[in-house]
């Protein structure tokens, strides 16, 4: 029964302004909301949702499920024998993707990979043979257990990160890491691009397969909760996630029986590219929200992903419908003499990051990154607290220093998004929008409105009647 | 020749008290002919058109608009800096590492507060419901002033806190006290013995105020909102707040304040009632029942209390009875209809807005022949704009109005302080007052004006000094409202209206 009689009151109020000027003027103490209209023509829509009387125990049990998962690193296996990929068929970031709507860096990485994989002798000669589909297919990672950075284009002789939950046996993948600048997955395609591609099939895939499985199961979760300590948010800023892994793995890579200067080629290589853990970081994302699938009622956003044409949300409660609007251009700071027309729209699997409450949501963790993007620690600070708004939950093992150890806001919730107009915040590099150019800057990012409210009335419409 | 501005931001909301506020402040400024700050609300946006502004081609409800009418371009300048500088006024704040953001939705408030507070909520109607959820999801009670909740989530609204074993009070509830504390529309009074549970926001002030009168105090008021006895509603909420004053130490009698409820839910909430053990004695107001006043004489007696002689402030000369239409304009909904109940004893078809009779109805002007009450607290005329009691401007001027009606026999109005309320409403209507029977007087009528005036001593508007404004404006003053209406009748002969 209410104790409302028994406390002396409190008072936590939203609206007008003079109802709680009145409780305060009782010397009663009020926590005062600062409410806004939720996006326009969504009432109908989030009270159905809202009244829908499976979504507090659906949310519940997804977060559950989440916050259950241990992801470890199990195996290091090339795409084709891993997936079946055969060659010709390409997975590819985001949401569906068709070759005509494919931007320049997605092209890029797909005519780079064809090469690779030898369907063309020059990446060039790729683009008549994707637009006449003639024995190729592209379809998303998503839809493979898969994730990839940018482009995420992945081709069967590319050598892929296997995670497993040891609970549920689930498992997820990742391709392995290319560093900075010039790479595929930004949609560079020239000889040096395809060159490293071929050591990474050739030596770095084997030598880590190799070093995975005589360490046995390295647990990638608890990896994740130390880089956050040490100034990772593990979207844009991997550092020390990457160093952490090359210390596991190193004495095994030692003791592979490879040659020493291959050994030592792969860690400089590693240890050179702070971006090599975010491809372990991505799958192990991946792998929590996957265990949030499919829960009828819930409204929690178990995937978001950019095919550098559409940004697309899946949503626990409405399956593998992709909710997709058009990918905004991020903003941020540029290399050399790039600047914002350089840039292509919004690119990659790695929002996946952010889905789980990493990256731009626990930039609270990373200060160091703020001045990458174009902002100060405060607004580190800021972005992390904001994010809370529209989240379910706190991580209970991915906690911010700063604020006191604050579990990372975890779970982002359809409904609070529309209710706030809040935008998840999404740290990300960007690529160059012309094939072949790569990497022209990393910036601050969102999703495009849209999406929220469309995946909200798909919810509305699966829920009973109010 | 004066600049009209009229502009649309899309996206911008602040409350309507504030937007009245800042209405008020530009309009009273040096060339500033008029001017409306206010959400593009259908209604503001007749408002808009009735200032005789060009309608802005597209608004809705999340748009704000401002519109000014300057009588030159610095005068215009000058009111839209005002404007912007009013709209964005907050406590001064800087940023630094400690500072954390206002929350923005009842969740994220309560994952800061501690256990045991109350949400209160006064948001827009279509809005309310998921913030009302998030209340009682984090166990929280809640009271929901705001109006126009759809019916189905009120219902919703109320399965849901009676899982997590909390009370919804309202939506559309106007009034609480909850360990001495007023909440919304209340009035500042002692702790006692009276628990009240209530449907209605008025009536329960009426029966506040007037225990106040007979110096008894009340252990808590606890508001249900209007349709919580109704038969979707089923008495959700009040059988929640019985059981909440029964478990109460202090409270030795029970009163519930409505309207009559539909006869099996009254039927459930009866046999309910009879399971306590606190005695509970039923305020249920309706024609041929005995009215509020009577009902608190009745609450005294079974407490063993005297029952006073209820405070009144005269004029000293009662005119004699003459013919002539009682022209009731209502800020409380429930004293409103206290009033057309003992009224059409007498006088019999009374025009409402909120009519007693199907037939009875005003149409959507608000004009008729004949006697006729309007509660401008009604939901019909408060959407997107402030209640009466907070902003009278409507109110004044339709009092205007019928001073010059030769039709107009006795204006009977209301007055309700406390909490919340507008900080001296005698300020604002005893002009009016004067001003009306000037006008009457000048067509040759004497027009009196009868006031309720609810109230307790201790609210921070002085019953005593608001009733002695109104009695010199020329008003004669009631603590009872059914004494007012009694006496407003009794001025009026017999056979109707001329």
């Amino acid at each position: 029964m209410t104790d409302l009689l028994r406390h002396d009151p409190q008072i936590i109020a939203a609206g007008v302004g003079l109802f709680a000027e009145a409780v305060s003027a009782q010397a009663v103490p009020v926590t005062t909301v600062d409410w806004r209209p939720p996006m326009a023509g969504t009432e109908q829509d989030l009270a159905r949702v809202i009244a829908d009387p499976r979504r507090a125990a659906a949310n519940a049990e997804a977060i559950r499920r989440m916050l259950a998962v241990r992801a470890n690193l199990v195996d290091v296996v090339p795409a084709g024998e891993l997936l079946g990929l055969q060659p010709g068929r390409f997975l590819h970031a985001g949401p569906p993707l068709r070759w005509e709507h494919a931007s320049g860096p997605m092209r890029g990485a797909l005519m780079g990979a064809a090469a690779l994989e030898g369907l063309v002798d020059r990446p060039q000669d790729a683009e008549r043979l994707f637009a006449s589909g003639a024995g190729v297919s592209l379809e998303p990672c998503h839809h493979h257990g898969a994730v990839g950075p940018m482009a995420g284009v992945v081709s069967p002789s590319m050598w892929m990160f296997v995670l497993e939950d040891p609970a549920t046996g689930a498992r997820t993948c990742c391709s392995l890491n290319e560093g900075l600048g010039k790479v595929l997955r930004y949609g560079a395609y020239a000889p040096e691009v395809l060159e490293r591609l071929r050591w990474m099939s050739g030596s770095l895939g084997p030598l880590l397969q190799a070093a995975v499985r005589a360490h046995g199961p390295l647990d990638i979760t608890a990896i994740i909760a130390q880089m956050l300590q040490m100034g990772d948010e593990g979207h844009n800023r991997n550092r020390a996630g990457t160093l952490m892994l090359l210390r596991e793995l190193m004495p095994e890579m030692i003791t592979s029986g490879a040659d020493a200067e291959e050994v030592a080629v792969a860690a400089r290589f590693i240890g050179g590219n702070d971006h090599f853990f975010l491809n372990l970081v991505m799958p192990a994302c991946k792998l929590t929200l996957d265990a949030a699938r499919n829960i009828p009622g819930s409204t929690l956003v178990v995937a978001m992903a950019r095919n550098g044409t559409e940004f697309g949300i899946q949503v626990s409660g409405t399956g593998d419908q992709w909710f997709t609007g058009p990918a905004q251009v991020a903003e941020g700071l540029f290399l050399g003499g790039y600047g914002p027309e350089d840039a292509n729209p919004d690119i990659g699997d790695s929002a996946i990051t952010e889905t789980a409450g990493l990256g731009g949501f626990a930039m609270a963790a990373a200060p160091a990154i703020v001045r990458f993007v174009g902002g100060t620690a405060l607004d580190a600070l800021a972005a992390t607290q904001r994010m809370y708004e529209i989240t379910l939950e706190e991580h209970n093992q991915f906690t911010v220093p700063i604020l006191d150890f604050r579990g990372t806001p975890l779970g982002i919730d359809v409904t609070k998004v529309v209710r706030t107009g809040i935008l998840p915040q999404i740290n990300t590099g960007m690529a160059g929008k012309v094939a072949g150019v790569g990497q022209v800057g990393a910036g601050l990012v969102t999703p495009p409105a849209v999406v929220f409210p469309a995946a909200l009335a798909a919810l509305a419409s699966a829920a009973p009647a109010l | 020749m004066s600049i009209d501005h009229v502009e649309v931001r899309s996206g911008a909301y602040a409350d309507s008290v504030t937007l009245m506020r800042v209405s008020r402040r530009v309009g009273r400024l040096e060339g500033v002919g008029a001017a409306l700050v206010a959400m593009a609300s259908e209604l503001n946006l007749e408002l808009l058109a009735g200032m005789g502004f060009a309608p802005p081609r597209h608004a809705g409800i999340n748009d704000l608009l401002v519109a000014i009418r300057a009588q030159d371009e610095d005068a215009l300048q000058a009111a839209l800096a005002t404007t912007a500088e009013a709209l964005t006024a907050r406590p001064a704040a800087s940023a630094s590492a400690g500072d954390v953001p206002a929350p923005r939705t009842v969740g994220a408030a309560s994952r800061s507060v501690g256990g045991g507070a109350l949400v209160l909520l006064s948001l827009p109607g279509q809005y309310v419901f998921a913030e009302a959820v998030d209340a009682v999801e984090s166990g929280r009670d809640v009271m929901v002033f705001s109006d126009n909740m759809p019916l189905a989530q009120e219902v919703r609204l109320k399965e849901i806190a009676a899982e997590h074993g909390r009370l919804v009070m309202g939506p559309d509830c106007g009034t609480a006290v909850v360990r001495g504390t007023g909440l919304g529309f209340a009035n500042a009074v002692d702790p006692g013995p009276v628990g009240i549970v209530a449907a209605s926001g008025t009536g329960a002030q009426q029966v506040l105020t007037l225990l106040d009168a007979a110096g008894v105090g009340v252990s808590a008021l606890l508001g249900v909102g209007g349709r919580d006895l109704s038969t979707a509603v089923a008495g959700r909420s009040t059988v929640t707040a019985l059981d909440a004053l029964d478990a109460d130490p202090d409270t030795e009698l029970i009163m519930v304040v409505s309207k009559p409820p539909a006869a099996e839910i009254a039927a459930a909430v009866r046999a309910h009632a009879a399971t306590l053990r606190t005695p509970v004695q039923f305020a249920l107001l309706g024609r041929g029942r005995p009215d509020l006043t009577a009902a608190v004489e009745a609450a005294l007696n079974a407490l063993g209390r005297a029952v006073p002689r209820w405070p009144s402030w005269g004029t000293g000369d009662t005119p004699a009875a003459r013919p002539g239409a009682l022209r009731g304009l209502y800020t409380g909904g429930t004293l409103c209809d206290e009033a057309m109940v003992i009224a059409s004893e007498a006088l019999g078809a009374i025009r409402s807005n909120i009519p007693l009779e199907p037939e009875w109805a005003l149409p959507d002007s608000l004009r008729a022949p004949g006697h006729l009450m309007i509660d401008f607290g009604d939901d019909a005329l408060t959407v997107g704009r402030p209640h009466p009691m907070i902003d009278p401007s409507q109110r004044l001027a339709r009092i205007a109005d019928e001073a010059v009606d030769p039709e107009c026999g006795v204006l009977l109005l209301d007055v309700v302080l406390g909490h919340a309320a507008h900080d001296d409403p005698a300020a604002e209507l005893a002009p009016a007052v004067r001003a009306g029977r000037e006008t009457a007087r000048a067509r040759g009528a004497e027009l009196p004006v009868v006031i309720s005036l609810v109230g307790s001593e201790r609210d921070p508007q002085g019953t005593s000094r608001q009733a002695e404004t109104l009695r010199d404006a020329g008003a004669e003053v009631f603590a009872s409202n059914a004494q007012a209406v009694r006496h407003a009748v009794s001025l009026l002969t017999p056979g109707g209206t001329r």
